[in-house]
């Protein structure tokens, strides 16, 4: 039957899309006129207008569930193989038009020039300030704070339209012409183009594990392709452009010789090791930024306008020539659309990390396949089933051994004869270590069973030992000063700052992870038993006095029973941290329950796996509550009545 | 026989943060024969609830002592029981479980028990309400309860906190006859904390008016009402001349009272 799931996947979720559609429809349709039904006769904060709207309950899931059928499906990938072929090539353009708009406001809010300069202004202003007076000579201060000033200087010739060579402003005005060929080139249109053989018989996107293919498949493609080889060479020639200025040059050429002069100085020792480590440390980032500066990277602001209008043209002749294509990545590659990296053009976006929700259900049906040899489970071990549990493995939990050794006598020794003959202190040993047979019963197993199994046994020892303490730190002076401390100094530690010191003292196996929850559990119910024996009222002890009772059945019949509503209520809130908790110290450490899984899934990305855990969490979390809420209503009807 | 004997009652409340001390109570002294239905009327502060937890063994006087018969109250104990204004019973139990609950704590006999819980059920008119959680019940019918729970108990003497206090009007007449009807039929001590007059007068043998600051008795009376209660529709009584000059009496005094404190804070 669960294969059945698995194999008729695409099926079923067709079949539950159309259901959802019409579920989402006749919801919205009923909600609407419910609405104008009762608008009239409803007054506008009343409570009771916020119940019974089932419909809206159907709409909101349906919605959900579309949302999440559409961002995950992959709908570009199963149906439009080709438009995914031509977003590759004109992702190809992306690329290789990065380069130019790097140095352009377009893409990195400023143009490349000014955060250079505002930049190193900045530090030449930072290492004028630190220059160390102690470690160089007054001449050499001189002679330093020139270098930091032609530096200086050497920005602003840079920055300076007026001084800007001809020859660089016109090898900037070609880059604007060979832009602006490509462009009319794109709005000329692809008629005429061919995809080429080899292009054409490339296996299509979509086709078993296939991504993207990478040469153009359609006459676009080829348009697009083309113009990407283009630009590519145009921003290699972008690239190695640098701005000349005869002023510049100048100073560039003086400064060089100033560091040259600077840099034998520093040479010949001082007879001081840590001064000679200071002057070389200083001179050569000194000379780091003046590098930075001298290679005619920065350009006057106003220079590169033209190419920045040219590359602004080109993307509108792109979007046009896209023209449906544009209506289909937007409604159908939901994300970040295709992005081309070095060697491959993939689909980025929820896809890669939203499985269908068809798909998480057949994970789940693998996952809670009880039969582990034809691969259900997960690591050798069921989801939830059930397994032959040794009784003696109960009774061996149950007993420490020690409890053994503190009886009388000793363990019996080997004979002379080399025979060993065990007392009944070797066979209650036995016992307690559950080396023996006593039959077996049968007992849940499996991921999820091992997880409620600690959250169970430490609820256990929480309730049982809790209760009572907070209980008697209701009632009594003494309990409640002497524990309040205690109690109140380790209770706000967050449970999971706990973990690694406790996971390091018991070791990851379950009593570490049942002690964490325990300790969780315990500090809520002592607090809430505490809450609820102290907020007993006065006139129902001094009544029960006047009934004749004594102190200990006051606490059993009457503030027990009083504590109730709070205890339960305690109860319901911390099963729910520990749930928590046991997740999280699952995921440090282990090797079953269901964190464990989601640690291992999340170390492969297996996202199908990780967000099956999640909905498994989710829904027994949602359990765990549903079964309190139920308790709680059958304990204790009188609450808020008394 | 076992008259409750308050001598030279005093209690002094101190602040422990100004230590101001309030004299709650001053030189309190009565005697309330077994049998006599004694009601306290005061204005607020003057002391009657803290007068009836003494008795009751609630708090213990700073001097003075109570004595029920031949034996000093030192603490709460089965032979006074106690009906408070709320009720005060336990919501957790039903109604049977409620009345039985002393009889439970001395671990008296089921069947026996029973027996018991039936009657005085049926007495206080809440045969057939056994099995219904208390929570359920109506005020009139919660007091119903608190009554059999302490009646169940068989004690001397029943002390009562305004036990009326958070009725309707109708429930309260109603209550009161029940009150009077107990009274006569069990022939125990009943003294009443209340702060309506009319109630005062129609549920009081006796009736003490104390007074504030520091809390005493002012004036004692012997009414003939609770009696003619016994007979006659309370309604008829609230009607004639007597009842309403004492009435207008002790109103006048209380109002006078009043003023006073008023006047000095």
């Amino acid at each position: 039957m669960l294969d059945f799931l698995s194999q008729e996947r695409a099926l079923i979720a067709a079949f539950i899309i159309f259901a959802l559609f019409i579920s989402l429809g006749f919801s919205i349709y009923v909600g609407v006129k419910q609405s104008a039904l009762r608008a009239k006769d409803e007054v506008f904060g009343d409570p009771e207008r916020t119940k019974g709207g089932w419909y809206w309950a159907l709409c909101g899931i349906s919605a959900l569930l579309l949302i999440w059928f559409y961002f995950s499906w992959g709908i570009g990938r199963a149906y439009f193989p080709d438009a995914g072929n031509e977003m590759c090539q004109s992702a190809k353009i992306d690329e290789a038009i990065s380069p130019i708009t790097a140095a352009l406001p377009m893409k990195s809010r400023y143009y490349k020039s000014t955060t250079l300069v505002v930049r190193n202004v900045e530090q030449l202003a930072d290492i004028e300030a630190r220059l160390p007076v102690d470690a160089f000579s007054t001449a050499e201060q001189r002679r330093l704070l020139t270098v930091i000033d032609q530096t200086r200087t050497i920005i602003s010739a840079f920055s300076n339209p007026e001084n800007q060579n001809p020859e660089s402003f016109a090898s900037l005005e070609r880059i604007a012409v060979d832009l602006d060929r490509v462009t009319a080139q794109i709005n000329a249109g692809y008629q005429g183009m061919q995809p080429s053989a080899k292009a054409l018989s490339q296996p299509k996107w979509g086709v078993a594990e296939e991504e993207i293919p990478l040469l153009p498949m359609t006459a676009k493609g080829v348009l697009f392709d083309l113009a990407a080889g283009e630009i590519k060479e145009i921003s290699k020639a972008f690239l190695k452009l640098r701005n000349k200025s005869d002023e510049a040059d100048q100073l560039i050429i003086k400064t060089k010789a100033d560091i040259a002069g600077l840099k034998e100085a520093i040479r010949q020792s001082t007879g001081d090791d840590r001064i000679d480590k200071l002057r070389a440390a200083y001179v050569k980032s000194v000379e780091r930024i003046y590098k930075r500066v001298d290679d005619g990277t920065i350009f006057p602001a106003d220079a590169l306008n033209t190419v920045n209008a040219s590359v602004t043209q080109l993307y509108q002749a792109v979007e046009s020539a896209k023209g449906s294509l544009s209506f289909v990545e937007t409604v159908f590659f939901p994300g970040q659309g295709v992005v081309k990296s070095k060697t491959i053009c993939s689909e980025q976006g929820p896809g890669r990390w939203l499985p269908k929700p068809t798909d998480v259900v057949a994970t789940f049906g693998k996952l809670a396949n009880p039969d582990v040899e034809s691969g259900g489970g997960y690591k050798g071990t069921t989801l939830l089933w059930w397994k032959w549990l040794p009784v003696a493995d109960v009774v061996a939990f149950l007993i420490p051994d020690g409890l053994v050794d503190i009886l009388p006598g000793d363990y019996a020794r080997h004979q002379p004869d080399g025979s060993f003959v065990p007392n009944y202190k070797d066979k209650l040993l036995a016992v307690a270590q559950g080396d023996i047979w006593l039959g077996s019963i049968p007992m849940l197993d499996g991921h999820i069973w091992d997880s409620l199994f600690r959250v169970i046994v430490a609820m256990g020892f929480g309730i049982l030992l809790g209760v009572p303490l907070g209980i008697y730190m209701g009632v009594s002076r003494f309990f409640r000063s002497f524990f309040d401390p205690l109690i109140e100094l380790y209770r706000p530690v967050p449970p999971l700052a706990w973990a690694p010191l406790i996971l390091t003292i018991f070791g990851i196996r379950d009593d570490g992870k049942i002690f964490l929850l325990f300790m969780v559990a315990f500090a809520i119910m002592v607090i809430s038993a505490r809450t609820g024996a102290s907020g007993t009222q006065l006139s129902k002890i001094r009544a029960s006095h006047s009934l004749g009772a004594t102190d200990r059945q006051i606490l059993r019949y009457v503030i027990l029973p009083n504590a109730m509503p709070e205890i339960l209520t305690g109860i319901r809130i911390a099963i729910g941290v520990c749930w928590g908790t046991l997740v999280a110290a699952e995921m440090l450490a282990g090797t079953t329950g269901v964190g464990f899984i989601e640690n291992v899934a999340r170390t492969v990305s297996d996202y199908e796996l990780i967000w099956v855990t999640i909905l498994i969490m989710g829904v027994l979390g949602l359990i765990f509550d549903l079964v309190m809420r139920w308790v709680i209503s059958k304990t204790i009807p009188w609450r808020g009545k008394g | 026989m076992s008259d409750l004997i308050c001598d030279n009652l005093c209690m002094t409340f101190t602040n422990p943060q100004t230590g101001g001390a309030v004299e709650a109570l001053k030189d309190v002294s009565f005697t309330l024969k077994e049998g006599e239905l004694l009601s306290v009327l005061g204005p607020s502060g003057c002391g009657k609830t803290t007068l009836l937890n003494m008795v009751a063994g609630f708090i213990n006087p700073t001097g003075g002592s109570v004595a029920l018969g031949d034996r000093t109250i030192e603490g709460p104990g089965v032979e006074r029981g106690m009906v408070f204004q709320q009720g005060a019973l336990f919501e957790w139990l039903p109604v049977t479980k409620n009345v039985d609950f002393g009889l439970r704590m001395k671990k008296m006999d089921e069947d026996e028990a029973e027996a018991l819980v039936l009657k005085w059920l049926d007495i206080v008119g809440l045969q057939g309400f056994g099995d219904t959680p208390t929570y359920q019940l109506s005020g009139g019918m919660q007091q119903r309860v608190a009554l059999a729970r302490c009646l169940v108990n068989d004690p001397d003497v029943i002390l009562m906190d305004e036990p009326l206090g958070a009725l309707d009007a109708l429930t309260r007449e109603k209550m009161q006859s029940l009150i009077l009807e107990l009274w006569k039929e069990t022939g125990k001590t009943i003294m009443i904390i209340t702060h309506s007059v009319e109630e005062a007068l129609l549920l009081g043998e006796r009736l003490f008016v104390m007074a504030p600051r520091p809390g005493r008795i002012h004036k004692e009376y012997k009414l003939p009402f609770a009696e003619l209660g016994l007979s006659e529709s309370l309604r008829e009584i609230k009607k004639l001349p007597d009842f309403n000059t004492v009435r207008e009496e002790i109103l006048t005094m209380i109002w006078d009272m009043e003023e006073e404190i008023m006047g000095g804070a």
